[in-house]
């Protein structure tokens, strides 16, 4: 299978201070990967350097076979890849339906037949359209930013921490709905997670990131078995 | 400093009162109860004010003391009313689709009725000092509430467009002898222009350094007008600008003049209530284009920019078209505001154009509730109107002594608004923003309701 996302070599600097140090990762068609690690390893980095904000200053992002590693960060949003970023930044004064659309942004043509499907998975936002996005609970807050990504129709969809500062079964909640997302419309998933237990138990492969480098990559279960994970990123991690 | 008592504690309201005149006092007192005058020898005596002084001091009294036992608990049981219905629109957001055909109406009829209350020639005052003074702010507080009410960019130069505007209709209706409706959408383009031009390069800036960039931009704009004389004749200015004729019919007293052609007795009337239609006509024009942007993808980025920006790049928003949009519409409407102003002065001059005039228009969008057009119609009437109402008040003359000017006070008047307003609605007069997309029923989503929201 050919990979829908690839990065090679990627290093990302904030001034004179690296921050990424040369990154291989590989997202293929249909598949959840998962990169996990401490806080400030770099995996929100990772997740903006995909979107071109910061740029990598060397190495290189391709996507679906294209090279991205150049293009301005709304033209690569409209190549259908799709971010909920770190701390969720849905537009608060605006309402929850405006949120939405703006998800559409990216693409021409109606909203309604997407409108409908994204509803169907979180019903809960259904019952809040005319509510202001700043009012929501965190939960609904990180499902509003997910259903915003989806609005776009993404093939690729970029989740950084979408169970931060939630209750574990709206956490739950949240995992069920990427796994029905990758199993029935094949979306692919760049997951970041720091509550590896359960992003590794849902990923197909995942990657850990270490103060800005890969350091060990397999599947969701070698890496679950793997001993310096789980004293790492498990023991006490696990709910 | 005290805060502010909690209820019914009366005798605390009465000290804080108490202290807040201690404080004024001893503000005022440098500022007020003295005064340095020549006498006739030329020699400075200092001459005291007390009486004047101790207006202040009560009014900031009985100021303090009306918050204390009145608004801070009436507040407080809002707030807490409003903590209890979250998520319902605020009684402020229906009030403004109820209120905006009122305004209208009233707007279109109000030189009839000025005519009908007050005669002719005593409503030439009311349309000329009212009407169209208030309107032309109106217009100037829709195009900056663009800019920073919709779209968040804090510009403290948009006095520049208003003077591009008001130099483009000047210079080419003298130059080139076009007529002020041609030379409108003229006015508006190159305002719009220059909008681009200052857009470029504050693209990367916000907040602050914005602001400070923009109303560095405004003071250029005001240098180069008094520098360039051969082109704008400096702080003289430039006069007897072309009026706009009625489809060709001039306002004057000639035989071709609109009375003689039309075999109506002579007043100045006719033209300030043309001239009112012609700013009434291109106020409601900025509202709707500004009500139609606000549901069109663009109108919809503008907001989301403002609430931010590195989500809608991630969206897929060209958030440097956005801004450049945004700029050069609001430059836009404050270029045909210009136009006309100066067609409606015939003559204009860099004193016209300056800081001063920013801030007010700042002051009637941060008032109105950024974003809201009505707050905006509101906030100017109060501001224009009441600087205005100022030199009516004759009255004042008979208590404060015959020198009292009360247009003197008009900044003072100005900061008593602004502070009452901000205390009693700290997010303006129209805080709660109108969805752009609305819901038929909530709860259900029916195909209709999701057609609704087409982008
Ligand atoms: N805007 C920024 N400017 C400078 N340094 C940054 C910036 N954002 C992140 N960093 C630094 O980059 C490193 C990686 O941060 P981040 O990617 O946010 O980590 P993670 O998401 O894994 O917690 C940290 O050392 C952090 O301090
Ligand atoms: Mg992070």
């Amino acid at each position: 299978m050919t990979s829908l996302l690839c990065l090679r070599g990627v290093k990302t600097y904030y001034g004179n201070i690296i921050a990424l140090r040369g990154i291989d990762v590989d997202v293929r068609e249909g598949e959840i990967v998962t990169l996990i690690g401490a806080n400030g390893a770099g995996k929100s980095t990772l997740m903006m350097t995909i979107f071109g904000n910061p740029r990598a200053r060397e190495g290189s992002i391709r996507f679906a076979g294209r090279d991205i590693t150049g293009l301005p960060t709304h033209e690569i949003a409209r190549l259908r890849i799709a971010q909920s970023p770190e701390g969720r930044r849905i537009f608060p004064r605006m309402t929850v339906m405006e949120n939405l659309q703006m998800g559409a942004a990216v693409r021409d043509g109606g909203t309604a037949a997407d409108l409908k499907r994204v509803l169907s998975l979180f019903p809960r936002l259904a019952d809040r359209l005319s509510q202001r996005g700043g009012t929501l609970s965190g939960g609904e807050q990180q499902m509003l930013a997910i259903a915003r990504a989806l609005m776009g129709r993404p093939r690729l969809l970029l989740l950084d921490e979408p169970s931060l500062g939630l209750a574990p079964i709206i956490a739950r909640q949240i995992f069920d709905i990427i796994r029905i997302l990758n199993e029935r419309d094949g979306l692919s998933v760049l997951l970041v997670e720091q509550n590896a237990y359960h992003a590794l138990r849902l990923a197909h492969r995942g990657y850990v990131i270490v103060n800005g480098a890969i350091t060990i990559s397999g599947t969701g279960h070698e890496l679950l078995a793997r001993p310096e994970v789980r004293a790492a990123y498990l023991e006490g991690g696990r709910r | 400093m005290a805060t502010a008592p909690a209820k019914n504690d009366i005798a605390g309201a009465f000290k804080d009162a108490g202290f807040w005149a201690l404080v004024a006092l001893g503000l005022f007192l440098p500022l007020i109860g003295f005064r340095a005058v020549q006498d006739i020898h030329n020699e400075l005596t200092l001459e005291t004010r007390w009486p004047l002084l101790f207006a202040f001091v009560a009014i900031v009294a009985a100021g303090r003391l009306l918050h204390n036992l009145l608004i801070a608990p009436w507040r407080e049981r809002r707030r807490v009313a409003a903590r209890a219905a979250v998520g319902a629109p605020h009684w402020s957001a229906r009030l403004g689709s109820v209120l905006a055909p009122l305004f209208i109406g009233f707007a279109l009829a109000y030189p009839a009725i000025a005519v009908w209350l007050a005669g002719a020639g005593g409503a030439v005052k009311w349309i000329d000092n009212f009407g169209i003074q208030i309107l032309i702010y109106v217009m100037l507080g829709f195009g900056l509430n663009i800019v920073v009410g919709l779209a968040g960019l804090l510009d403290l130069g948009y006095v520049a467009f208003y003077a591009v505007g008001a130099y483009s209709y000047a210079l080419l209706a003298q130059t080139f002898g076009f007529s002020f409706f041609m030379l409108l959408p003229v006015a508006g383009i190159l305002a719009a222009f220059w909008g681009m031009m200052l857009g470029f390069p504050v693209l990367r800036l916000r907040g602050d350094y914005l602001a400070i960039v923009t109303l560095a931009f405004g003071e250029i704009i005001r240098l180069v007008l008094i520098n360039w004389v051969p082109v704008t004749n400096g702080y003289a200015g430039i006069a007897s600008i072309p009026r706009p004729t009625f489809f060709g019919i001039p306002f004057n007293a000639s035989d071709e003049g609109f009375a003689a052609v039309f075999g109506l007795p002579l007043s100045p009337i006719y033209r300030l209530v043309f001239l009112y239609y012609i700013i009434l006509a291109l106020a409601l024009l900025n509202s709707f284009v500004t009500v139609r942007l606000r549901r069109l993808p663009v109108g919809r980025a503008w907001e989301a920019l403002r609430e931010d920006e590195i989500a809608c790049r991630s969206l897929g928003i060209n958030t440097t078209n956005t801004k450049l949009t945004a700029f050069a519409i609001g430059a836009g409407f404050g270029g045909f505001a210009g136009a006309f102003f100066a067609a409606r002065q015939g003559f204009i001059s860099p004193e016209s154009f300056t800081f001063m005039e920013s801030a007010t228009i700042l002051s009637i969008v941060v008032l109105g509730g950024m974003g809201s057009q009505i707050g905006v119609a509101i906030a100017a009437i109060a501001m224009i109107g009441g600087t205005e109402a100022l030199r009516e008040l004759d009255v004042l003359k008979e208590v404060f002594g015959n020198d009292f000017d009360p247009t003197q006070y008009r900044m003072l008047l100005f900061g008593f608004a602004m502070v009452l307003i901000m205390v009693v609605r700290p997010r303006g007069l129209i805080a709660a923003r109108e969805a752009s997309v609305h819901l038929a029923a909530r709860k259900k989503i029916s195909g209709a309701l999701v057609r609704e929201g087409r982008g």
